[in-house]
């Protein structure tokens, strides 16, 4: 659904958008060249499959100091393979980004401490190497970039990050809208 | 029914209404070529002599007729070469169908011969394109394109199909009805009250004191012209229009105050500029009709309806937004906008106008010898009472265009507006008068505009079209010249321009031509076209460094415009430059 988050007042720093989107070959290419052409500032994309095979969902987040997250909305509408749009911004959601960190382990006692600092942030270790270790962690943002920093003390050898994904809370849930109606192929438009 | 590909191409356009084809055969789009043999009966293909130009007149065709235009190519160089024809439509929301062939579905992405991507290459360009690997989809694909360019906002859809697709063979059922599971042909903003939103923007109308309505080419696509017409009688609301919104009310109306914006006479953009309310109408505040947006209509409140909801609130923020088609918005308008006349802001308005006439360019006592541009527009209109299609190129042809020929008769300009193709006349002439047989048909460009696309003088005499083209020849490129002069220290970089003898490019073609130097000479030669049966070309050899006033200098107020000489101040060339 078209919030006209624009018109309301309502302003964030960083605006989470959920697209569901058909999962057809080019759609991302598709997303990708509007926000391109469109000069849009996208921090970033996550795009997944869902549990129907035929719609994938993207979780976009725009930083609307600089762009307009309504005009992305509205944008994103036109291309004839969006689904639905939602911005969940002012929505209760939870938020989640998945990143994975390689650290340097230069001896036993480095290593045990670094486990005890993943072990606060409740985060993983999953690989373990003689002189590396791989860290699983699963937050929001800000607790992702909580643990960077503290592990970059001990040197960080690699990171990946997934963005941002995002579902709101409760029975609210972003479908397609239910107004799906067939319409005559033929037959000319306006004299 | 057993089909192949290419017949089903053929079937559908058939099915769609679409009897006229612009295109160029090639390699990749061959089999669909030696299908079209069997149907020559049922559809008409004009061959263009460039693929840009079949894009531009099935653009033009749309424009004049409100159907779907259909272009066609093939691969590689056919494809990319629609590229312009394409932006073209999509800038200007013209609803056009183009099919391209592609390289087989086994050689796609393979760099094979003629093969380019050019889903890839058109996505900014379309409203939407498909590449057609599987020939099972491809009637729906067909079928769908048609309603997606058709529908909502206008606009134009590629079909990229494989060759082999083309050639295979398939049960095909006429595809009755399409469902889009994403496409909303217009996506009204959720929560948005229409109802209420009405309401508010009437309560802003009724109490406005200088409310200008600013109508676009919306109202031409939702076939909005005589609300519009009820709206401005009953609130006697004046109207400024922009460039593609020429022909959506007659410009003899007397609230018509014709074109805003760069090039739009002085009292309609002071009255933008002064007004209290914008009524914005299926428009969408190009940067050429607004000026320097810090500054434009600044005690304004703004209403704005367009059914696309990523233009309200683009450019100019809003004070009521309504996203709909602008034909049922205004019929849920009018009942609850008061009666007025508006008599003091009319007259206000009236004076400015008047001013503006003391600076007519044609009020100018001028010898004979001295051809002006606006003198060859007014004798064009003059000539033909009015009543005639035009189709014009880009820059200062364009803009006199606009000014010198009083619009009466509903979309009768048809003119590259967005995207500003040079090259466009002379394409969508043809496809203004395959559009309308029955009207008498102008082309209106440049000199430089002209040159663009004089191989398509093949086509008109092929296809054997009557349309009368007036090149208006200043050994320039006009517009470019006129920035080079008032901004760029006159230093004229590459804008000379050595032009044919178009008379004798005329007799090659087997068309006549002529030339004319003197106003005396140019009204015999309009009429000497005009009684000609079949195609004329009249060059018209006009002053050559006269410019457009006014003028919105780049990065000016609106309403700070460079203007023209009062005529008691000048004469002669002092006058118009």
């Amino acid at each position: 659904m078209l919030v006209d988050h624009a018109a309301s007042g309502q302003t964030a720093q960083k605006h989470t958008l959920v697209a569901l989107v058909e999962n057809k070959p080019g759609v991302l290419n598709r997303v990708a060249s509007l926000f391109r052409r469109r000069n849009f500032n996208i921090d970033s994309l996550a795009v997944g499959t869902t549990d129907d095979p035929k719609v994938s969902r993207m979780t976009i987040v725009v930083d609307a100091s600089r762009t307009s997250a309504a005009m992305v909305e509205r944008n994103l509408y036109k291309l004839v393979n969006v689904i639905d749009v939602q911005d969940v911004t002012h929505l209760p959601t939870v938020v989640r980004e998945l990143a994975l960190i390689k650290v340097r382990v230069e001896n036993t006692q480095k290593r045990s401490e670094i486990k005890q600092l993943a072990d606060m942030f409740e985060s993983r270790v999953v690989d373990v190497k003689t002189d590396t270790l791989i860290i699983e962690m699963v937050g929001d943002e800000e607790k992702v970039d909580g643990i960077l920093n503290v592990l970059n003390d001990y040197g960080i050898l690699e990171v990946v990050r997934t963005g941002r994904v995002a579902m709101t809370r409760g029975a609210a849930h972003v479908v397609p809208d239910q107004d799906d109606v067939a319409f005559s192929s033929n037959g000319h438009s306006h004299p | 029914m057993k089909l192949t590909g290419a017949q089903i191409i053929w079937e559908t356009l058939l099915q769609q209404g679409a009897t006229l084809v612009f295109g160029y055969p090639g390699g990749a789009i061959l089999p669909a070529y030696d299908a079209l043999y069997d149907y020559r009966d049922r559809i008409r293909h004009v061959l263009v002599r460039h693929e840009e130009n079949a894009a531009l007149a099935a653009d033009s065709y749309a424009r004049a007729t409100g159907k779907v235009g259909v272009c066609m190519a093939t691969s590689g160089p056919g494809a990319t070469n629609l590229v312009t024809g394409l932006a073209n439509a999509m800038m200007d929301s013209s609803p056009i169908v183009a099919i391209t062939g592609q390289v087989s579905s086994n050689l796609v992405g393979t760099d094979a011969f003629q093969e380019t991507d050019v889903t890839g290459v058109t996505i900014p360009v379309t409203k939407h394109n498909y590449l057609v690997t599987d020939v099972k989809e491809l009637a729906q694909v067909l079928a769908e394109a048609f309603y997606i360019a058709r529908s909502g906002r206008p606009g134009p859809v590629l079909i990229d199909i494989c060759k082999d697709v083309q050639q295979q063979t398939v049960e095909y059922e006429p595809i009755t009805s399409v469902k889009l599971k994403g496409y909303r042909a217009i996506k009204p903003m959720h929560k948005q009250n229409i109802p209420g939103l009405v309401t508010d923007a009437a309560t802003l109308i009724n109490a406005a004191k200088r409310p200008i309505i600013l109508a676009g080419q919306g109202i031409k696509h939702g076939g909005a012209h005589g609300e519009l017409c009820e709206l401005i009688n009953k609130a006697g609301i004046p109207v400024a229009t922009t460039l593609l919104g020429i022909g959506v009310l007659s410009e003899d109306h007397p609230l018509n105050l014709r074109m805003m914006g760069m090039h739009g006479e002085a009292y309609v953009n002071m009255a933008i500029a002064n007004a209290d309310l914008l009524i914005a109408l299926g428009m969408r505040f190009d940067d050429r009709v607004t000026g320097n947006l810090a500054q434009y209509a600044k005690n304004a409140k703004v209403i704005h309806v367009d059914i696309d909801a990523a233009e309200v609130g683009k450019n100019v923020p809003t004070d009521v937004g309504i996203v709909g088609n602008v034909k049922s918005v205004l019929q849920a308008l009018i009942p609850q906008v008061a009666n007025g006349s508006h008599k003091d802001w009319v007259g206000t308005i009236n004076a400015w106008r008047d001013d503006t006439k003391s600076r007519d360019v044609l009020a100018q006592e001028l010898p004979d010898n001295m051809l002006l541009a606006p003198h060859v527009i007014r004798g064009i209109w003059e000539a033909t009472k009015g009543e005639c299609t035009i189709a014009t190129d880009v820059g200062q042809n364009q803009m006199w265009e606009t000014q010198y020929f009083q619009h009466t008769r509903r979309n009768q300009l048809i003119t590259s507006g967005g995207l500003g193709t040079m090259g466009f006349a002379l394409p969508a002439s043809i496809g203004a008068k395959l559009g309308r047989p029955d009207d008498e048909v102008w082309a209106v460009a440049g000199d430089g505009g002209f040159q663009m696309s004089i191989p398509e003088l093949a086509t008109l005499v092929q296809e054997k079209l009557n349309v009368k083209i007036a090149v208006i020849n200043n050994h320039f490129l006009g517009m470019v010249r006129q920035w080079q002069d008032l901004i760029h220290n006159k230093r004229y970089s590459q804008t000379q321009m050595w032009t044919p003898n178009f008379q004798k490019l005329a007799d090659a073609y087997g068309i006549k031509g002529l030339r004319a130097t003197t106003q005396s000479e140019m009204r015999q030669i309009i009429a000497e076209a005009r009684a000609t049966d079949g195609p004329v070309l009249c060059e018209f050899v006009v002053e050559p460094e006269m410019n457009v006033f006014p003028m919105v200098m780049p990065g000016k107020a609106l309403d700070e415009m460079t203007r023209r000489q009062p005529a008691a101040l000048g004469t002669g060339m002092d006058a118009i430059k």
